[in-house]
């Protein structure tokens, strides 16, 4: 039997089509499948950026997603999520996260995928390091990412 | 008499180049905290203590859980250090 929730930290590229796949055939009862994918942008803070390098904190990374897809089922009727973040070298362009969230009807799916993300950027341990024309730097942390999470404390 | 723990500490990201190091294991008297840990590290002056102000914005995650800062520690607890995550 398939696992309802996949949880990947990984190097490689992932194929949208083939996850979306997985899990609509988890269960015919599914109705709505709610993606979001994240892309390195080729600029940030007002510099244009041709690199990035993805860190993270391997066994935590893993248990922090988990916690919070767990926290998302029990918000919402999901019938499969699946999370795949990379790490390492991205260029811009690449696709760095993708979140995938089944449910019965779309209100739950996008409302899900949305807090998975909203979670996702200031709890799970990964840290950017872009390369500028002036050298590499560390992202610096977004209040309004803080601010994002915070609105479903509500 | 109180044995010492042994705890094993991680540094990521700008914070891991800062202190040019990646994990370390340090012993403390117990009975240790994350605060005690912290002060301890601060005493080493230099990037030590200006990274680790009260003033700086960074987390502590003991047993890969982010923790406060009267979180006792143990013998062998992985305690790791890092700064607000930005992934995503």
């Amino acid at each position: 039997m398939a696992e309802r929730d996949r949880i990947a930290v990984q190097t490689a590229a992932f194929d949208v089509g083939a996850e979306t796949a997985r899990l609509a055939a988890l269960d015919r009862g599914i109705g709505a499948i709610a993606s979001f994918v994240g892309l390195m942008r080729d600029q940030n803070n007002g510099d244009a950026v041709q690199a990035m390098t993805l860190e993270h904190y391997p066994g935590m990374t893993e248990s922090a997603l988990a916690d919070i897809v767990a926290e998302a089922h029990g918000r919402w009727a999901l019938m499969g999520t699946t999370v795949i973040h990379r790490v390492g070298p991205l260029h811009p362009g690449d696709p760095i996260v993708l979140v995938l969230t089944a449910s019965a009807h779309r209100g739950e799916a996008f409302a899900a995928c949305e807090f998975i993300m909203d979670y996702l950027k200031t709890r799970a341990p990964f840290w950017k390091h872009e390369t500028t024309a002036s050298g590499g730097r560390w992202v610096e942390a977004r209040d309004s990412d803080d601010n994002a999470a915070a609105r479903w404390n509500r | 008499m109180l044995n010492p723990a042994a705890l094993n500490l991680l540094y990521f990201a700008r914070l891991r180049e800062a202190f040019g190091r990646d994990r370390e294991t340090v012993v403390m008297p117990e009975p240790a905290t994350v605060d005690g840990l912290l002060a301890m590290l601060q005493g080493r002056g230099g990037v030590w203590a200006d990274e680790l102000s009260a003033g700086r914005n960074f987390r502590v995650a003991v047993n890969q859980t982010v923790s406060g800062r009267d979180q006792p520690l143990r013998a062998g607890d992985e305690v790791a250090i890092f700064p607000p995550v930005t992934g995503g």
